[in-house]
């Protein structure tokens, strides 16, 4: 059992490699750049569903961490012209407009200085519970958002970054998905995982099995954000040009879309309802247009597609309460199971 | 020798005493009673004791260290582990996850090498494993490990928790209404379970239960509360016969 599904998981692996081969050859660029997206979002949902969905923190501070990343790996890995020509209201200070680094090594940084942020945030903030956790990381992402707005000569303030180098790729992002994934499923089943869950399913029982909460709600907070400094690095990378606005609460409540449907706890549902929802939204774009019925023409209405979104998440919410896979994974076992069930019904007499 | 001692404990709440100036001596090995009426303050005194509240006043010593306003988890760390009255298992975990949770707190592996699996956190896992079956078999739950924690029937259930509290490595084990709920036949269980966890564990266990079967059959000495405050104790004998205690469960006659 255990070998066919290591063979299964390997001839999986492989023909998503053969099919990001042929996507990157043949594809056009508006496809590619979908699917690099679905990767991001997967990286970004993991580590959203790592705080709120295992650990059960209600954080909604997702978009400044994200910030934090794209903006330190734009600065890092701009070239020293396009800084220059960025900066023309007042210079970015001093050793910044000298250094460019790597692509990879720019991440890293980017995604420890998310950490560096998150603990400054989270020492206070974890302290609260429930709601009120929800409204301090709130509050905290709006500050570095607006704090960002206003540090003219580190992040060029409401101008945003333009011509950022647009390393990001297919391998670029699923394979820091993948790297993602592998971290998170190790994470998880570990005795830090398990800790993690303690937490969620009940602080008293957790405290009194000699678990620090503080410690350990911290520690999640701070993986949680180096992965979305990273997923921010990535993403900013891919769009080639950054600016505080892109990173308001409504950045948050997608990647929380993503998880609450995937399944908070569950980093296969995660997974699919990542690519589900970047691809629907690009998908259901026409909705945003003026659309033709018959001898009826409605005028544009850009941002319908939310509607759609906020309504399809009420229906979660009211009759999926777990979402698509609640705390579950999907399995090869699972999915094995799914068919041999079906057998015995059909030739057991029901029909 | 005193494993664990309350120096006159007291716990207010605003204008209202929970618990006054409760004075109590566990010894080695002893099994300890703690019975009472209803919000006579017998859980109070219990939070006190693992550090869910900090006593207004007094003092708790475990091992002559003074751990009065220590964090629940430190408490534990040091060895006085509890059950709950109103059973917290993690319920949406398996029954092998609620016991190696408690595992937890001895790791000395850093997340880094629990993500990276390096050498010293399997050997740890391992450990966790092996130790979480053994105390999974010895409170009958082995070949269950799998099931999710609230699909377990009731008496299995306070079991689980139970073995979940010995995965700590206590020395004092806070049994709170282990009998609760329990029909007559898993109540004569758990009686000699308990006696059998304290020889086989080396445990010290203080207990609230309100079965009296099970209170007098393996209690050494018994505590009696009373709107917080200590009434009597003594042996099992000694508080059967205490005019007191019997005011206290009975009501007092009214001479006309």
């Amino acid at each position: 059992m255990k070998r066919r599904n290591l063979i299964l998981t390997a001839v999986f692996l492989l023909l998503s490699v053969i099919f990001l081969v042929y996507a990157d050859n043949n594809f056009d660029s508006y496809i590619v750049r979908i699917l690099n997206l679905c990767a991001i979002y997967t990286v970004l949902g993991l580590s959203m569903n790592l705080i709120n969905g295992f650990t059960g923190l209600f954080s909604l501070g997702h978009a400044g961490f994200m910030a934090v990343g794209a903006y330190a790996t734009a600065i890092l890995t701009m070239s020293i012209e396009t800084k220059q020509a960025n900066f023309f209201l007042a210079p970015l200070i001093s050793p910044l407009d000298k250094i460019v680094l790597p692509f990879l090594i720019s991440l890293i940084i980017a995604g420890l200085i998310a950490v560096i942020v998150a603990y400054g945030i989270g020492a206070p903030a974890l302290r609260l519970k429930g709601d009120y956790l929800a409204i301090a990381t709130l509050g905290f992402a709006e500050i570095i958002r607006v704090v960002f707005t206003n540090t003219q000569r580190v992040t060029n303030g409401a101008l945003g970054l333009k011509g950022i180098p647009s390393t990001t790729n297919l391998w670029w992002s699923f394979g820091i998905a993948l790297f993602t994934v592998i971290v998170m499923i190790s994470l998880i089943n570990s005795s830090y995982g398990r800790a993690f869950k303690a937490i969620r399913e009940d602080e008293i029982a957790a405290e009194s099995m000699g678990i620090n909460l503080f410690k350990h709600k911290v520690l999640s907070f701070m993986i949680g954000a180096f992965f979305a400094g990273v997923g921010g690095g990535l993403l900013g990378s891919l769009l080639g040009t950054i600016d505080p606005l892109m990173f308001r609460f409504f950045m948050t409540f997608n990647i929380l879309l993503i998880i609450v449907l995937g399944g908070m706890g569950s980093i296969s549902g995660t997974i699919i309802s990542a690519f589900v929802i970047t691809i629907a939204t690009e998908w259901l774009r026409f909705l945003d247009e003026p659309i033709k019925l018959g001898f009826l023409t409605t005028p544009a209405l850009p941002g319908l597609r939310m509607v759609v979104f906020s309504a399809l998440l009420m229906v979660v919410v009211l009759f999926f309460r777990h979402g698509l896979m609640g705390t579950r994974e999907l399995t090869w076992d699972m999915i094995f199971g799914f068919f041999n069930r079906k057998k015995p019904l059909t030739k057991g007499g029901t029909k | 020798m005193s494993v664990l001692r309350t120096d006159s404990i007291t716990m207010q709440f605003g204008g209202l005493t929970a618990v006054k100036e409760f004075s109590l001596e566990l010894n080695k090995g002893e099994i300890i009673a703690l019975i009472g009426p209803n919000g006579a303050g017998k859980t109070t005194a219990f939070n006190m004791i693992t550090g869910v509240y900090k006593p207004t006043k007094g003092n708790v010593i475990f091992n002559d260290k003074n751990i009065t306003g220590l964090k629940p988890d430190q408490i534990t760390v040091l060895g006085v582990a509890r059950t709950f009255q109103n059973i917290r298992l993690f319920k949406d975990l398996s029954v092998l996850d609620n016991v190696l949770i408690a595992n937890h707190l001895r790791i000395k592996s850093n997340f880094m090498e629990a993500i990276l699996k390096l050498p010293r956190y399997r050997r740890e896992e391992k450990a966790m494993f092996e130790k979480s079956m053994n105390l999974l078999e010895k409170v009958g739950l082995a070949d269950l490990k799998d099931e999710k924690s609230s699909s377990l029937p009731y008496g299995k259930q306070r079991r689980l928790e139970i073995a979940r509290a010995l995965a700590t490595d206590p020395a004092v084990l806070l049994l709170d209404e282990p009998a609760a709920g329990m029909n007559p036949k898993e109540t004569d269980d758990l009686t000699v379970f308990i006696k059998e966890i304290r020889d086989e564990f080396n445990l010290t266990i203080f207990m609230i239960e309100h079965h009296m079967q099970v209170v007098m059959g393996i209690s050494n000495r018994i505590y009696v509360l009373d709107y917080g405050v200590t009434i009597a104790q003594g042996t099992p004998y000694e508080i059967q016969n205490n005019q007191r205690v019997i005011e206290a469960y009975l009501g007092v006659e009214e001479n006309a």
